[in-house]
């Protein structure tokens, strides 16, 4: 932590009094890692924004800018931070043509704030994040956590227009524009995308905007063998039917699922009871569409020999989609010792996820497989004791997987774990050879190495 | 040895008794590298290399033709060492001068790096090197089902290389995104000569979308080399429907109604009166010569899908007085009226000696008022001024014929187009749709960027290509530009051939 002489005092006169917080509780509640910032700060304005960074630029004082704080773990705990900057109050819907199904929106709104405007409309923005609850628009980017309507409606790179964002100077800039189709100047807004707060404090986002199907609905088959899941889930991939979701998952991922679909309202689909591997998909469009894809899944799942297949109607559909975009959360909750690994792999064949299973079949934990759309794979470590060799078995394991998965060529990425373990070993991985290029990137967005240093990949 | 920056502009204005400005020990180098037959030096030579498709005008010193990534490595090192600019060229059909030599030096032309390096049908991914040409790769892969979506009118001679540059679109990119969204993974060489492979073949690496920063770079971070993009599958169903207005107004109503219901065709164009004459004259597409505009609309997806969308699409029409909607028969009636449209520049090239194929873009919601600002700057500039462009996604491209011979018709030409392109800005739109910045617009960016804005982006350029030898006087405004460049005459002066 820096040391600034009466840094609360000179960041009221930026910002104003009731804007900075440094009492002990405040500071507590914006900790990471159990580290604690000297001051938050809660701008009103962009301008403010800049002129926190510019300070914060000439003092060398570390920030780390937030949201609704639902994803601050992700990545590394930065290794400098002194002031957190709470982004909620800018929060404006500053342009919407539904028209055009363009929006420009302040980092800090709620995406489920913002979904209530869209859907006056009839429209949305498909950002099916964990945490919906909470999350901010400028979260979701930031964090580039996956969301589960990928598959239909793409990453953010396909739908993001253009930001607003202060760089590590203090300078308030701008990429891409507000319109759909647009090829004026670097596309720096999509560095932004998942880049945790490392180059630049998001303060507005320009999306274009999607029409709220008509329906939405689902279907679940059950497979005795992960082969046979993995061969109907690749059918459904290459007869093109156009899913919004595809998820596989195992029998232990579908119990802690049903844990989650169990409180009260929820309902847990018949298809669950009994062991095997589940294939969720889901799908929207017109009534005819349904019933075509519906149809569909039936022969299939009959010809893949399912053990069995269930339609599910809109609002189970509805819930089990809820409950897997949230699937972060509750993965992250599910036991006292958790580590998830985000796990990409060139291809996935039932050896590669059998493979995978077995480094935890060879130790004294659980764990729980998903295979979500566009390939990402989720796999989870855990375990109800919290003793040594417990400890011992969670380190051995990640990073007997992360070299399992570069192995393969493939890449992983520490999404959660316990503190202790984020000290042992590092959440990225290992460097790529682009790595370099990253540091350029860094270089030129925040040459004083101010926003939340160290938490990106390499130390970034 | 020259300093840099001081004399490789080599437009026009070059005195021929000063020619070659380069180092000749340099072109020797090349020569002993590549093979004297991969080497052009000669004046003679070098003409067909100072055009694009713009009307902008710059010669290299020398073009070069790699086979290889090592070649481009080479070539650049050697670039470096003579403190010469590089600029890397595909087939040359880019709108915007990217490709043009404007800093002089030495041109990488990739026409002979063109094999399909490998095609995984499975994963729909294909590794392909940047002088293949667009069409080519869909052409591999048809037989299978899938296709490469990036679809420019030029599609049969451009190449991917050139499209990852300016980020190319195409009547397609409606539905399925620009060239960036069909690029998964990147080899490049850096100007020191390095060689570097950015994003990830399957699924997203951990890190920065450094892919997503080099696709629409305009050639001014790095050489591309290598590229894997991804494939997509062909539709189950296509609809091509032909709506035919006796109002220009009518036909962007209907384009902005059916974006407001949330219709998302697959492709939405719009031709006008006097060009769709023009294009039934040369083609005899099928588009009726009395009308004032036409929409051609196509949709794809599942039947189920695509039946409703063309009966809504083709409601909205009637609702706003179309005359009369058609649908395709069959394949060769939508080959038919697809080349029509493919081929509308062809066509008005009958028209004038050359035209001036406007690329902005607008709020879709705004169509009808910039179709009319456009007509009313033709009458002030006194040119009649085409539209074929794409409608569904605010893609204008208006087309001013003029003769280049005539120095002031050509700079009313210029007058006329940056006017249009600052109305779209006024509309909330922006600079370049699809045909990027290059040299063509560099000196509007200033209307949507603030200093600040170029800091940034300087400072990136500058993170990548320090000494601006990669593709220098290209994006950024000359006097907001990285490093030197001395351009004796600009483009008011030199984009004309006297």
């Amino acid at each position: 932590m820096s040391s600034v002489a009466n840094l609360p005092s000179r960041l009221e006169k930026i910002v104003g009094s009731d804007r900075v917080r440094a009492s002990g509780a405040a500071l507590q509640e914006f900790a990471i890692a159990g580290r604690a910032p000297m001051a938050v700060l809660k701008p009103r304005s962009a301008e403010e924004v800049g002129e926190i960074v510019s300070f914060a630029a000439a003092e060398k004082l570390a920030v780390v800018a937030c949201g609704s704080r639902s994803k601050l773990e992700l990545g590394m705990p930065p290794q400098r931070y002194d002031l957190a900057l709470d982004l909620t109050d800018l929060r404006a819907i500053v342009h919407y043509d539904p028209g055009d199904l363009t929006l420009s929106v302040d980092a800090g709104l709620p995406l489920n704030e913002l979904a209530k405007a869209l859907a006056a409309k009839n429209q949305f923005l498909p950002l099916a994040v964990p945490c919906c609850a909470t999350s901010t628009v400028g979260g979701a980017i930031a964090s580039g956590i996956d969301s589960t309507l990928r598959q239909q409606y793409g990453t953010p790179r396909d739908f993001l227009l253009g930001a607003e964002f202060v760089d590590g100077t203090g300078k308030q800039c701008k990429s891409g524009g507000r319109v759909v189709k647009n090829v004026t100047g670097y596309d720096l807004h999509k560095l932004l995308i998942g880049s945790l707060g490392t180059l630049g404090v998001i303060t507005r986002l320009n999306f274009r905007t999607f029409p709220l199907p008509d329906l939405r609905e689902a279907h679940l088959a059950a497979f005795p063998t992960v082969e046979a899941a993995l061969n109907f889930h690749a059918s459904l991939l290459k007869f093109g039917l156009p899913f919004s979701n595809l998820e596989l998952f195992d029998s232990d991922f579908s119990a802690l699922l049903a844990g989650f679909l169990n409180k009260p309202g929820g309902s847990v689909p018949e298809s669950f009871v009994g062991p095997g591997w589940q294939v969720f998909a889901s799908f929207e469009g017109n009534a005819e569409v349904m019933e075509r894809i519906q149809r569909e899944l039936r022969q299939r799942s009959t010809q893949a020999q399912a053990a069995r297949s269930e339609t599910l109607d809109a609002q189970r559909s509805r819930q089990l989609h809820e409950a897997l975009r949230e699937a972060f959360d509750w993965l992250r909750l599910a036991a006292p010792s958790v580590a998830l690994l985000r796990i990409v792999l060139p291809r996935i064949a039932s050896g590669d996820v059998e493979e995978l299973l077995n480094v935890s079949q060879q130790l004294p934990l659980r764990s729980a497989f998903v295979l979500r759309a566009c390939g990402v794979a989720y796999l989870t470590l855990l375990s109800n004791a919290e003793d040594r060799p417990t400890k011992a078995a969670l380190e051995r394991g990640v990073s007997e997987l992360f070299s399992r998965v570069e192995a393969k060529k493939g890449s992983a990425t520490l999404v959660h774990a316990p503190l202790w373990l984020k000290d042992r070993m590092n959440a990225w991985g290992a460097k790529r050879a682009d790595f370099p290029l990253m540091q350029r990137v860094k270089q030129a967005f925040d040459p004083q190495n101010i926003f939340a240093p160290g938490r990106f990949v390499g130390g970034i | 040895m020259p300093a840099r920056g001081v004399n490789y502009y080599s437009g026009n204005a070059a005195p021929d008794s000063r020619w070659p400005l380069m180092d000749p020990a340099l072109i020797r180098e090349l020569k002993s590298l590549l093979g004297p037959a991969n080497v052009l030096s000669q004046k003679e030579d070098l003409l067909l290399y100072e055009f694009d498709g713009s009307v902008e005008k710059a010669r290299p010193e020398v073009v070069v033709f790699p086979h290889t990534t090592e070649d481009v490595s080479r070539i650049v090192k050697l670039a470096a060492k003579y403190q010469v600019p590089v600029v890397g060229r595909g087939a040359g059909t880019g709108l915007s001068g990217g490709a043009l030599a404007r800093g002089g030096g030495v041109m990488i032309v990739f026409a002979r790096m063109n094999r399909i390096l490998e095609l995984d049908v499975e994963n729909r991914r294909a590794v392909v090197q940047p002088g293949v040409v667009n069409l080519d790769i869909t052409r591999a892969v048809e037989h299978a089902g899938l296709y490469f979506a990036p679809d420019p009118s030029s599609q049969k001679s451009c190449t991917i290389g050139g499209n990852v540059a300016e980020n190319s679109g195409g009547p397609h990119t409606l539905a399925y995104g620009l060239t960036t969204n069909h690029v998964a993974a990147l080899e490049l060489v850096l100007p020191d000569g390095e060689i570097v492979c950015v994003g990830s073949r399957h699924g997203d690496a951990p890190g920065y979308d450094l892919c997503g920063l080099f696709v629409g770079s305009e050639g001014t971070l790095a050489l591309v080399t290598e590229i894997t993009v991804k494939l997509s599958r062909k539709a189950e169903a296509v609809k091509t429907l032909l709506a035919i207005f006796d109002a220009v107004g009518d036909a962007s109503r209907t384009v902005v109604e059916m974006t407001a219901r949330g219709i998302t065709p697959a492709a939405c164009e719009m031709l006008d009166g006097w060009t769709l004459r023009a294009v039934e004259d040369y083609i005899h597409a099928g588009f009726p010569r009395d009308s004032a505009a036409v929409l051609l609309i196509e949709v794809e997806g599942l039947r189920e899908a695509a039946e409703s969308q063309t009966a809504a699409i083709a409601d909205i029409c009637n609702t706003n007085h179309a005359r009369e909607v058609r649908t395709a028969r069959d394949e060769r009636e939508r080959d038919l009226l697809w080349k029509g449209r493919r081929n509308a520049f062809g066509a008005l090239g009958r028209l004038a000696p050359s035209n001036y194929v406007l690329d902005g873009v607008i709020p879709r919601s705004k169509l009808p008022e910039a179709l009319e600002q456009i007509h009313a700057t033709g009458e002030k500039y006194g040119f009649q001024i085409g539209n074929i462009f794409h409608a569904g996604d605010g893609n204008l491209h208006p087309i001013v014929l003029y003769d280049p011979r005539d120095a002031e018709q050509f700079s009313r030409a210029i007058a006329a187009a940056e006017e249009i392109i600052r109305m779209c800005v006024s509309l909330g739109g922006a600079l370049t749709g699809e045909h990027g910045v290059g040299m063509e617009k560099n000196e509007l960016m200033t209307l949507l960027f603030s200093d600040a804005d170029f800091d940034l982006m300087r400072r990136i350029h500058d993170a990548f290509n320090p000494d601006s030898s990669l593709n220098p006087g290209k994006i950024f405004p000359l006097s907001k530009g990285c490093g030197e460049i001395r351009v004796r005459n600009s483009r008011r002066a030199t984009g004309v051939q006297s």
